[in-house]
């Protein structure tokens, strides 16, 4: 009696767990379900391949290249600050900082992650693009550059916080041999704690590409809705996420090759980040400096 | 060059070395200094914005299309559906998660054994906290608006902002029950208990403060997440409060994004001062799980 009772309770527990793996095969079943319609009407190649995205408006055009272009052009962009910045102050963190002062940094910091995205996105439009404007006054309201910049700010944090942790996490008896062999504080940091915490250092680095692929509403409102291939950072674009948004705020009625679009282009978004956190998990397991 | 002591060369060395350590410090220094001047620049930015913007009208009053209205001395307009729209959608989001996070995370610590099973369950959580937002509001609006037929309802948004939140949730819940002491459960099995029993009134009640801190600093993740409920159609103009599970909502990172994107440069205004009643609900939330993990934190 008692035993059925506590059989019960623990498959309730147990479900609420499952709700999790269900989840996932949801994500996988619509997206690959949604976007069965669209690849019928498009073939795979053209959408690989095709340098013109104009799923909606006449003439239509399947081509995903320019959405993945623009979601290059940010992720390259917000690398391009969040790495080095996020890097350095991770060593600074755990290197040379008071255990107070780093007390109230790191936290400090962190704030950063927690501002809503398009707290970022309104940021961007209201601060950093007016400043690119005075430097190059041809910048338009919407442009890549502003997106990359915002984005960039908002994955410092993820950088630093996890690599500080990785540097964290290496032992002293490694730095004090290093002292012992006569190295200087700098190249302790970089000779010996930063090589050790490599494993730890990349996964963050990958984490935060792949966030910065997935974000939305910041490049949706700074960046623009624009899909074009185009080198010039100052031009609007569209990445992936900002097209969803575009559909998603239309009246594009379901069923339709836009509305299938969608799903094909979430698939796409998925299968990149998804491929991103696996490769992020597996350097960290596979590279993992064990110490004791 | 045989005037010279064997050292001069280390010397000169050391010299070299102390200015380039020297840079390297201050290197890094200045990068710790880019992102705590970002969040200031991004704080000042919005508040001068919004300044003299956010009145009691602007809590109380629904939106509106003429600028006008909104000025501080105008008709009045302002943010009050999405207001409600949002504290409802987080209530109900915080229901279900605290079920369903807590729930599986006590089966994941205190049932499952060490297993397949068990990894399998935490690398698919692992996975699922870096599957973007926006893909939640694809599944939420397939799944819930559609298949489900809830519509664009509170209930839909609430259900795909639980999903999202989901993984975080469990995973600090883990390390709450996780940091309870065995010697608690044993003792209690010791006089008898029934598993339920272990955890109903020993492991729960200890493990309760980390679990709320974790819950309630997600569900203040959640309140501004705008991409998901986007995608199950919340509203960008909604001039009355939502009234029941079923009714169609609209929640403030909508809003914002809404007068965000309004050429009109009064609207600049309007977003800045809907970001600060954002900020400010997202700043009281962390507050209080601030609050509560100083309060129980077993280590003070």
């Amino acid at each position: 009696m008692g035993g059925l009772k506590e059989t019960a309770i623990r498959s309730v527990f147990f479900s609420c767990a499952l709700v999790t793996v269900l989840t996932t095969l949801g994500i996988i079943l619509v997206l690959v379900q949604g976007s069965v319609g669209f690849f019928q009407e498009v073939s795979i190649v053209e959408y690989v391949t095709g340098t013109d995205w104009s799923p909606v408006i006449q003439p239509r055009s399947f081509g995903v290249l320019p959405l993945i272009w623009g979601t290059l052009i940010i992720t390259v962009g917000s690398a391009l600050i969040a790495i080095p910045v996020g890097t350095a102050t991770a060593i600074y963190l755990s290197e040379y900082a008071d255990p107070e002062v780093r007390k109230v940094i790191k936290p400090t910091l962190e704030i950063l992650a927690g501002i809503p995205t398009i707290v970022y996105g309104f940021f961007a439009l209201s601060f950093i693009t007016p400043i690119i404007q005075r430097v190059f006054p041809e910048t338009g309201t919407f442009n890549a550059a502003a997106g990359a910049i915002v984005v960039g700010i908002m994955i410092i944090p993820m950088v630093s916080s996890l690599s500080e942790d990785a540097m964290s996490s290496v032992p002293d008896d490694l730095r004090n041999a290093a002292y012992g062999l006569g190295a200087t504080k700098f190249e302790v940091s970089t000779s010996v704690v930063f090589p050790a915490s490599l494993s730890g250092v990349i996964a963050s680095y990958i984490l935060a590409l792949s966030r910065a692929i997935g974000e939305t509403m910041a490049v949706t409102l700074a960046a623009g809705m624009h899909p074009q291939i185009t080198g010039n950072p100052l031009e609007p674009i569209q990445t992936m996420t900002a097209y969803m948004v575009q559909i998603g705020i239309s009246d594009v009625s379901v069923g339709s090759i836009g509305y299938q679009s969608l799903f094909a282009v979430g698939l796409t978004l998925f299968a990149m980040t998804l491929a991103m956190n696996l490769f992020s998990l597996w350097i960290k397991s596979r590279y993992r400096e064990e110490y004791q | 060059m045989s005037a010279e002591t064997p050292f001069s060369e280390g010397v000169e060395d050391i010299e070299r070395k102390r200015k380039i350590g020297r840079a390297f410090v201050a290197i890094c220094f200045a990068s710790t200094l880019v992102g705590i001047v970002a969040l200031v620049a991004l704080i000042a930015d919005v508040l001068y914005e919004s300044w003299g913007w956010v009145t009691w009208e602007f809590l109380t009053y629904p939106p509106s299309q003429v600028v006008e209205n909104f000025l501080p001395d105008g008709r009045g307009a302002g943010i009050y559906p999405a207001l409600v729209g949002s504290i409802f959608l987080i209530a109900l989001t915080a229901v279900f998660t605290i079920f369903l996070g807590v729930g599986a995370a006590i089966y994941l610590e205190e049932y499952a054994a060490e297993s397949r099973l068990k990894s399998f369950i935490e690398a698919n959580i692992a996975n699922l906290a870096g599957v973007p937002s926006i893909v939640y509001g694809l599944l939420g609006l397939a799944i819930f608006v559609r298949a489900m037929q809830l519509g664009t309802s509170l209930i839909a948004g609430a259900l795909t902002l639980t999903l999202l939140i989901l993984p975080i949730v469990i995973v600090s819940s883990q390390e709450a029950l996780r940091a309870v002491p065995d010697s608690q459960r044993q003792a209690a099995y010791g006089v008898g208990a029934t598993q339920w029993q272990v955890i109903r009134d020993v492991v729960l009640p200890r493990a309760l403060p980390g679990i709320m801190t974790g819950t309630i600093l997600s569900l203040s993740r959640a309140i501004g997440e705008t991409a998901p409920i986007l995608m199950v159609g919340a509203a960008t103009s909604l001039f009355v409060a939502p009234d029941g599970l079923t009714s169609p909502f609209s929640a403030m990172p909508m809003m914002i994004f809404e007068w965000a994107g309004h050429p009109e440069p009064e609207f600049q205004h309007i977003a800045a001062a809907g970001i600060v009643v954002l900020l400010t609900i997202l700043l009281l939330m962390n507050l209080v799980a601030i609050l509560i993990r100083n309060r129980y934190d077993p280590r003070t």
